[in-house]
């Protein structure tokens, strides 16, 4: 082999390398749920951001597993996702569509409403500050942003015959809204369901719970 | 070449210079001006400060073990530069050094001086966690080193993923996000956990705990500086460990009380529905709960609480 033909065949391998270790990092490391921007959509320093909670999802590979749904503003679809990118400095008006059953908080603190413009969220059009997971069956998940202090429950539907496709748009279900400020900084914000809901792993704690883009998830704020 | 000849000539008179001599002195001014450095001048900023107790007794070992072993340290350091600049090889010397086969004195002298050192600094760390009650570190549920006096104030952590949150059991059992401590007064932490193992970690406090699901592990400490400190989680539990922190505050006697009475009294229609004040909390209570609810046909979180295949091992 000569010499030309050696270099060449060299600069073909290594180049065969970068774009295998490209491809892995794109694919796999760097892969993760979409982000909805609603940064675009902001009128008189608010926008309004819809979101639903399964009892599974069938849009993925783990389709027992709960999960949170946002519904884009662009194109009005539901998104599987639980990143969202929103500006800051603006009041946030969220809207949950809660389909899921109940299970009771392992923490009661985090039946109350917190964080919340009024420390307040409506259920079903109700005022709601506290719900109390261990006398009724009344929350199915939480939305908490610890570095804002937000923590709202997520009531839960009375009625056992649950939504059995996602993105649900039928069966009992709950509508909670509450408003909160995104503060004047940008920054990434945290946030969780507080309900052990990963079912079939230990004690609740896996699964979606420790996954983004069902049970966990990210606010990006951006000034 | 000139030096050299001399040293040559020293040697073949016998004027061989006490090297022994020459390295402790260089040594003994080396390790005061390094120890009283390390003690006047860095040890104030040693990690972790002065905030409490607890912070300060760290503060004050780390300065001590500093200056245990600075000299230590020196010593190998003068050493091996003395060696490499006397006696390190010249042009035209092929001879072999000399053979040596121990040297008693070096040995004993050697030996002593580490067991001395390895001994006291034993004494030293059983005196420093015994004084300062256990030194900021949990202790477990029956600690043997206990702060004088009975007024300490009862703080328990709750840790879970990914949040730590703090019961009062002086002020209805109320449980806050917030960690708020009074300025020198004894606060006995009570560190659980509701699921998996994190640690309690106030690092300018100088206190670190682990939390333990179904354990109760209790340290000590004595605020006594005014200000914040930061919480985290020092145990690798998941997703969010690296998002598990919250900034405490150390407020006076009277602000302390302001914030509590003002807290209890925010968090009563929570409190109330809270489960009694316990120094652990057993998850499994709360599967009955599940349990009667399935009873009901009513299922969440995938069908149940706790699947009856639980606990799943991937």
């Amino acid at each position: 082999m000569s010499l030309p033909v050696r270099i060449a065949t060299l600069l073909v391998a290594f180049a065969a390398v970068v774009a295998g270790g490209v491809f892995v990092t794109i694919h796999y490391l760097l892969a993760g749920p979409p982000v909805v921007d609603y940064t675009s959509m902001a009128k008189a320093g608010q926008i309004n951001v819809t979101m639903q909670t399964d009892p599974q999802n069938t849009v993925s590979d783990t389709p027992d597993w709960v999960s949170y749904f946002i519904k884009s503003p662009q194109s009005g679809q539901w998104v599987h996702t639980t990143l969202l990118k929103v500006p800051a400095r603006t009041q946030v008006n969220v809207t949950i569509i809660g389909y899921d059953g109940c299970t009771p908080l392992r923490n009661q603190l985090w039946g109350k409403v917190t964080g919340t413009i009024g420390d307040v969220e409506h259920v079903d059009g109700k005022p709601v500050t506290v719900l109390n997971s261990w006398s009724s069956c009344s929350v199915q998940h939480t939305f908490a942003i610890p570095g804002l202090s937000l923590n709202v429950p997520i009531a839960a539907p009375l009625n056992p015959n649950l939504c059995g496709t996602s993105p649900c748009t039928s069966g009992p279900h709950t509508v909670n809204t509450f408003s909160f400020r995104t503060p004047a900084k940008a920054g990434i914000f945290v946030w969780q369901c507080r309900i052990p809901c990963g079912g079939g792993f230990i004690d609740g704690n896996g699964g979606p719970m420790s996954t983004l883009g069902f049970m966990a998830g990210e606010l990006q704020v951006v000034a | 070449m000139a030096a050299e000849s001399a040293d040559v000539g020293r040697q073949a008179a016998g004027h061989e210079p006490r090297h022994g001599l020459r390295i402790f002195l260089i040594w003994l001014v080396a390790a005061a001006i390094g120890d009283l450095l390390i003690w006047f001048v860095l040890g104030p900023h040693m990690p972790p400060g002065a905030m409490s107790s607890s912070a300060a007794s760290q503060q004050g070992d780390i300065s001590v073990l500093s200056v245990v072993a600075a000299p230590v340290m020196l010593f190998v350091i003068i050493y091996f530069t003395y060696a490499l600049a006397v006696w390190r090889h010249r042009e035209g010397d092929d001879e072999d050094g000399p053979p040596i086969h121990g040297n008693t004195r070096v040995s004993v002298t050697w030996i002593a001086a580490t067991a001395v050192i390895v001994l006291s600094l034993f004494v030293f760390g059983f005196v420093q966690l015994w004084v300062p009650a256990g030194a900021g570190a949990g202790e477990g549920a029956a600690p043997i080193w206990k702060p004088s006096g009975d007024n300490d104030l009862q703080v328990q952590v709750i840790a879970q993923q990914w949040i730590f949150t703090y019961r009062y059991p002086q002020f209805g059992g109320m449980q806050t996000t917030a960690l708020v401590l009074p300025e020198g007064r004894n606060v006995q932490f009570n560190v659980t956990s509701l699921d998996v193992i994190h640690s309690f970690w106030a690092y300018q406090l100088g206190v670190k705990a682990d939390a333990n699901p179904g354990v109760n592990n209790v340290a000590y400490t004595k605020p006594k500086q005014l200000g914040s400190f930061g919480v985290r989680c020092a145990e690798l539990c998941g997703l969010f460990h690296g998002a598990m922190t919250n900034v405490g505050t150390v407020e006076t006697p009277a602000q302390f009380e302001s914030w509590a009475t003002a807290t209890q009294a925010r968090l009563a229609d929570v409190t109330k529905i809270l489960p009694p004040y316990a120094t652990v909390y057993d998850p499994t209570v709360i599967p009955n709960i599940g349990k009667a609810l399935i009873k009901l046909g009513i299922t969440g979180a995938n069908g149940y609480y706790y699947p009856p295949q639980d606990p799943y091992q991937p």
